[in-house]
C-alpha cells in the first residue's frame, strides 16, 4: 500500500540532510600568513565570487568558523598559535592548507618554519601552487563540498576513523618528545 | 659621511692607536673588550653620537683567514655632526660577554637581544636579556655558522593535534 506523498516533499537520510547543509555554508577562518593570504582574500572578493559556493563569510573569530585555510608558511613560533586556533573551532570542522609552504615549507627549508602542516594538525585538502589562483581554492573548496557530501555523517563517525589513521601516521613519521598539551595548561 | 679626521685624533688621544681603516667613505675602528665602555661613553657624551644605528655581528667561523670567532659592530651615527663611525669588538669563544649600551642608548635593548638570541653573545648589564625572535624554549643560538640550518629537530617537540584531540 503505497503512502501519498506530494510532489514538493523529497525524503532522504538525516545524514545526508546534514551533509547537504553543512557543504554549503561553510564559514573559512583565514589563517593568512603569507602571499597565499593574498590569493584568498581575492577569492572572497567580488571577481572570483566565492558566495556563488556558500562560504564567502570569512570571520575572524575560530568559534564563529567550520573551515580553517592556513594560506602561507608557518613558523615554528606561529605553531602553538595554530593549533590552539584549530582547537577552538567548532566540530565539524574541515581544513585546507594552501599552497606550497603550508602543504610542504615550500622553499622555506630552515629550522624555523614548519615543513608541512599536516604534521600537526589534521589536513582535509592540499592545494599545490606558490600562490595558488583563486580558481584552485574554490576547486578545492567544491572537491571539499564533495567530501563533505559523501563521507559526512550527522554524529561525525567519519572524524573517528580519521583520527584513528593520524595516530598511526603520526606515530610511523613523527617521533614527539615530551607530549604536552599547549591548551591545558 | 665618514668620521672626521679630528674625531679619530680624540679617540687616539683618550685610547691609543687603535686599528682603524676606511673602505667607500666607512670609517672602521676596532677596539679591545675592555675598552668598549670608554670609547662609546666618550663618542656618545664628548663627540656628539647620539645615535646608535645598529648592533650585529659576524660569525667568521669559516672564513678564510679569520683570526676571531665573532665580529660586534656598532654602527654610530651623529645628527649634529652627520658623520658615520663603525666600532667592532673581537670576541672568540670562552668568553663571549660584552658590557651592555643600553645605559648609554636606550635603544641598544631590542639589539642587543637580537644578537643575543642569534648569536649568543651576553651583554653584560642588559636590564632584560631574553630572546627575541626565536621561542623562548629554543636552546640553539641559530645565525651561528655552526648550527645547520634546518635545525636540529627543535620543530619535532611540538605536539601533533589528531581529530579527536581537537
Amino acid at each position: 500500500m503505497a503512502i501519498e506523498v506530494p510532489e514538493n516533499v523529497v525524503v532522504t537520510k538525516l545524514d545526508e540532510l546534514a551533509n547537504w547543509c553543512r557543504k554549503n555554508s561553510l564559514w573559512p577562518m583565514p589563517f593568512a600568513t603569507a602571499c597565499c593570504g593574498i590569493e584568498l582574500m581575492a577569492t572572497g572578493a567580488s571577481r572570483h565570487d566565492l558566495a556563488r559556493f556558500g562560504a564567502e563569510v570569512f570571520r575572524f573569530s575560530p568559534r564563529q568558523c567550520d573551515l580553517m585555510i592556513v594560506a602561507g608558511r608557518v613558523v615554528m613560533k606561529m605553531l602553538p598559535v595554530l593549533q590552539r586556533i584549530w582547537q577552538q573551532m567548532h566540530e565539524p570542522k574541515w581544513c585546507i592548507s594552501m599552497g606550497a609552504c603550508a602543504s610542504t615549507g615550500g622553499v622555506f627549508d630552515t629550522y624555523a618554519v614548519v615543513q608541512g602542516i599536516d604534521r600537526f594538525i589534521p589536513v582535509d585538502m592540499y592545494i599545490p601552487g606558490c600562490p595558488p589562483r583563486p580558481e584552485q581554492l574554490i576547486q578545492s573548496i567544491i572537491d571539499l563540498q564533495d567530501k563533505i557530501q559523501r563521507e559526512g555523517t550527522v554524529e561525525g563517525k567519519e572524524f573517528e576513523t580519521a583520527a584513528r589513521q593520524e595516530t598511526k601516521r603520526a606515530l610511523v613519521e613523527l617521533p614527539t618528545y615530551g607530549r604536552k598539551s599547549l591548551v591545558a595548561h | 659621511m665618514p668620521a672626521n679626521s679630528a674625531t679619530l685624533a680624540t679617540l687616539t688621544a683618550r685610547f691609543g692607536s687603535l686599528p682603524t681603516s676606511e673602505f667607500r667613505g666607512q670609517t672602521r675602528v676596532v677596539v679591545a673588550r675592555d675598552q668598549l665602555l670608554g670609547v662609546m661613553r666618550l663618542l656618545r657624551d664628548e663627540l656628539r653620537f647620539d645615535l646608535l644605528v645598529d648592533v650585529t655581528c659576524v660569525d667568521y667561523l669559516t672564513y678564510r683567514d679569520a683570526a676571531n670567532r665573532f665580529g660586534l659592530a656598532y654602527l654610530l651615527a651623529s645628527t649634529d655632526t652627520n658623520e658615520r663611525l663603525t666600532i667592532r669588538v673581537l670576541l672568540n669563544e670562552p668568553n663571549l660577554t660584552v658590557p651592555s649600551m643600553v645605559g648609554l642608548w636606550k635603544g641598544a635593548d631590542w639589539l642587543e637581544r637580537e644578537v643575543f638570541d642569534m648569536f649568543g653573545i651576553f651583554f653584560d648589564g642588559h636590564p632584560d636579556l631574553r630572546r627575541i625572535l626565536m621561542p623562548e624554549e629554543f636552546t640553539a643560538f641559530p645565525l651561528r655558522k655552526d648550527y645547520p640550518l634546518q635545525g636540529r629537530g627543535e620543530r619535532h617537540n611540538f605536539p601533533v593535534l589528531t581529530r579527536n584531540e581537537a
